[in-house]
């Protein structure tokens, strides 16, 4: 099997290709801006899985470069996972600053459909491939302190439920992730309630047996579904006074 | 946010940030004031705490590895642990473990750490062939008994109080399996498990469990573990999923009855002698591993523990007035170990020498300081030492006598401006 890992420097794409090593022995290419980080990964899940590791440059705000570097791939994937994302303090930066708002959504949502366009055309004339886009559950309903990120998670869960409509009949699966809280470098300034916090690897975990399993919408951990759930069926007249 | 070790005590308000890459440690080693190194705080005192820590855990990539040698190069983030799941299926073990694969090989460099077989294969840093180390002003310096060998024998032992150790190469040794041939061996007293202890000093790996509530006839009463590496039985292992203790215990479950209890039972419950029988090599390093927070059974003021090292001339009188306080004053420890260590090496700060060591678990409590105070000047009297990465409260008379080599480490620390940069609790206390 091989694996596209797109923003593969993400703490869960690398428990990701970490788990798709162990369980599958899959290749592996990880894409992402940090090259020293993603060289370094190279060779650390190549001891420790013994499987074939690379790595190359990939932005997915450079909309122009997509084709290009899709193109100048020498094995084409079987799974492709997207995991970049972006997710600033929003009252003193999204919301002041535009350009900041418009990197939320190239990141998490346009760079990621752009792309992932091009994914979807080549294993549409395969006839096979799994797309696995990972959202959140913040783009279930917007909060007034993070409805700027959770509007572009919004925005790919939509993009993510067309597309699987659209390639179902193709033989090509697609699957949204939607987490709650991880313990990674985006939530490290956070004070995050341990015990609804996954690490990582347990959300790895959940997203290799989905895909097994060829589920269409994964919570992770499992209790987000409730947690959402309840959130989701409050009046938009009592929410709009809550303090989320 | 609050941050502690594995003691629990004391609790800090700190300020932390991860570092992956260089450049970022490099960035946070410019801002102005002082930090230390966290790596999994599996220390039990207060030397992996600052108001300003780095944690390296996520510093966790192995970078190289020689089938042929078995030396490992990888960041100074990764865990014990995560280095057997990798090299044990292939063959390859530490050369040196502690009683704990919860620990980084970062924390395991600079405390310097010792396993049962310390009498036949040194410290850990015997297995480092060189690290790269990050100095106050941010360059990069290599280490190795070669290259800035003063460097090295610096910050082997310690205490991250040299620079952040970025990474390590490190000598694995080859197995044949997964399995321990052990043998158990329960002692009446001192005299018995400090012959027993010679007796089985051809073994690698030997360690004691000592009752510390017993007087008289038998005081010093204890169950000797010793073993080998078996050469049948398979080379794969897997860790026991921990059971993890949920909450914190009240503080009056531990007392002197429960751990006369519990040393009972666990003394009894032992067969007299077994020899050769083959056991798997995660409960026989690692029993406490399997039990997740066991560090809450203290209850919420959290615990110590005291370690001490004797020379083995002082050992036996030593310990015999030592452990005669401990049984007087009804301070008891579930876990206390002892172990005869071999000789001692020449870095400036590791704690082993050839002698008897004695590690106790202790409940903090009003009456635990002063106690303690008195079996430091025992411990000073017979020639001995106190283990830093172990220790939340000596003083720094107590670390002068027994640790020679300070004013060494404490000139190199000002020469290189290691002081105004790296400091914990732990280093303020101590004025080193
Ligand atoms: C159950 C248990 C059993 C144990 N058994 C033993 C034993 O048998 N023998 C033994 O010797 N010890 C033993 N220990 C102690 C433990 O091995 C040491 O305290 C070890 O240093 C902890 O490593 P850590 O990664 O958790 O480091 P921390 O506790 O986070 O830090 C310990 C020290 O290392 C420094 N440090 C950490 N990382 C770096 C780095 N990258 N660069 C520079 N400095 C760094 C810190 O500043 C600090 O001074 C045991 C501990 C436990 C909890
Ligand atoms: N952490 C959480 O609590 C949480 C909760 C719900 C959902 N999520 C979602 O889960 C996914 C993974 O999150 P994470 O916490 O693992 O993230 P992370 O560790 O913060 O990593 C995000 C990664 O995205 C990459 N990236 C950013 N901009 C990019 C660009 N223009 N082109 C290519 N890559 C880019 C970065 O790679 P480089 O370093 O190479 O730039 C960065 O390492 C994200 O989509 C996130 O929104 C996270």
């Amino acid at each position: 099997m091989n694996l596209l890992v797109l923003g593969a420097n993400s703490d869960v794409a690398y428990a990701v290709a970490a788990a798709f090593a162990r369980h599958e022995k899959a290749s592996i290419l990880l894409a992402s801006r940090n090259m020293e980080l993603l060289e370094k990964k190279v060779q650390d899940l190549t001891i420790r899985y013994g499987v074939e590791v690379s790595c190359c440059y990939f932005d997915v705000t450079d909309f122009e470069s997509h084709s290009a570097f899709y193109e100048s791939l020498q094995k084409k994937p079987d799974v492709v996972v997207y995991s970049a994302g972006y997710m600033p303090e929003q009252q003193e930066d999204a919301q002041k600053n535009y350009k900041e708002a418009q990197k939320i959504f190239a990141i998490n949502f346009s760079g990621a459909a752009a792309m992932l366009e091009v994914v979807a055309a080549d294993f549409e004339k395969q006839g096979h491939g799994t797309i696995i886009g990972i959202s959140s559950v913040a783009g279930e309903r917007g909060r007034q302190s993070n409805y700027i990120y959770g509007s572009s998670k919004a925005a790919f869960n939509s993009y993510l439920s067309g597309m699987r409509n659209r390639l179902c009949k193709r033989g090509v699966h697609v699957m949204t992730v939607l987490p709650g809280f991880i313990h990674t470098k985006m939530t490290e300034s956070l004070e995050l309630p341990e015990l609804l916090t996954a690490q990582p690897e347990e959300v790895a975990e959940d997203i290799y047996r989905a895909f097994r399993k060829k589920k269409n919408i994964i919570y992770t951990k499992w209790f987000w579904r409730w947690i959402m759930a309840v959130i989701k069926g409050i009046p938009e007249a009592v929410f709009k006074r809550m303090g989320l | 946010m609050e941050l502690t070790s594995w003691g629990r005590y004391p609790r800090i308000v700190a300020s932390g940030e991860h570092f992956e890459t260089r450049e970022q440690l490099k960035r946070q080693m410019d801002r102005d004031g002082d930090l230390i190194a966290y790596g999994m705080g599996r220390s039990y005192g207060d030397s992996a705490l600052n108001q300003r820590v780095v944690f390296s855990r996520r510093f966790n990539k192995i970078l190289h590895f020689n089938p042929e040698t078995g030396l490992v190069a990888c960041e100074s983030g990764v865990s014990l642990q995560e280095l057997i799941s990798v090299f044990l299926p292939q063959g390859w073990f530490l050369s040196v473990t502690p009683g704990t694969r919860l620990i980084t090989v970062g924390g395991a460099i600079a405390s310097d750490v010792h396993g049962k077989n310390h009498h036949v294969a040194g410290c850990f840093s015997t297995s480092v062939d060189s690290f790269e180390l990050m100095l106050p002003g941010g360059d990069v310096v290599l280490c190795s008994r070669e290259e800035n060998e003063r460097l090295f024998r610096a910050t082997c032992g310690g205490m991250g109080l040299t620079g952040i150790i970025l990474t390590a190469v490190i000598r694995l040794q080859k197995v044949k399996s997964a399995f321990i041939r052990e043998t158990v061996k329960q002692c009446r007293n001192l005299e018995e498990i400090f012959n027993c202890f010679e007796k089985y000093e051809t073994l690698p790996y030997s360690v004691a469990w000592i009752d510390c509530l017993e007087s008289g006839e038998k005081m010093g009463r204890s169950v000797l573990m010793a073993g080998e590496h078996a050469d049948t039985g398979s080379l794969d292992m897997d860790f026991n999923q921990p059971v993890s203790i949920p909450f914190d215990f009240p503080g009056f479950c531990l007392n002197r009855y429960s751990v006369k209890l519990f040393n009972r039972l666990y003394y009894h419950t032992r067969s007299s002698f077994v020899e050769n029988r083959l056991v798997p090599l995660d409960p026989f390093f690692y029993p406490l591993d399997s039990i997740g927070h066991w560090n809450r059974i203290y209850g919420k003021g959290g615990f110590t523990q005291y370690q001490l090292v004797l020379p083995k001339t002082a050992s036996y009188e030593g310990l015999k007035s030592i452990l005669d306080r401990i049984a007087k004053q009804g301070l008891g420890s579930f876990l206390a170990v002892l172990k005869l260590c071999g000789p001692a090496n020449d870095n400036d700060l590791s704690f082993p020498m050839q002698g008897y060591s004695l590690a106790l678990d202790l409940k903090i409590e009003k009456r635990l300081f002063p106690f303690l105070n008195e079996l430091d000047r025992i411990v000073i009297d017979y020639g001995g030492r106190l283990y830093l990465t172990k220790d939340v409260r000596m003083s720094k008379d107590v670390f002068r006598k027994g640790y020679p080599l300070w004013e060494t480490f404490a000139e190199l620390r000002e020469t290189m401006g290691m002081k105004e940069k790296f400091n914990s609790l732990q280093s303020r206390r101590l004025e080193v």
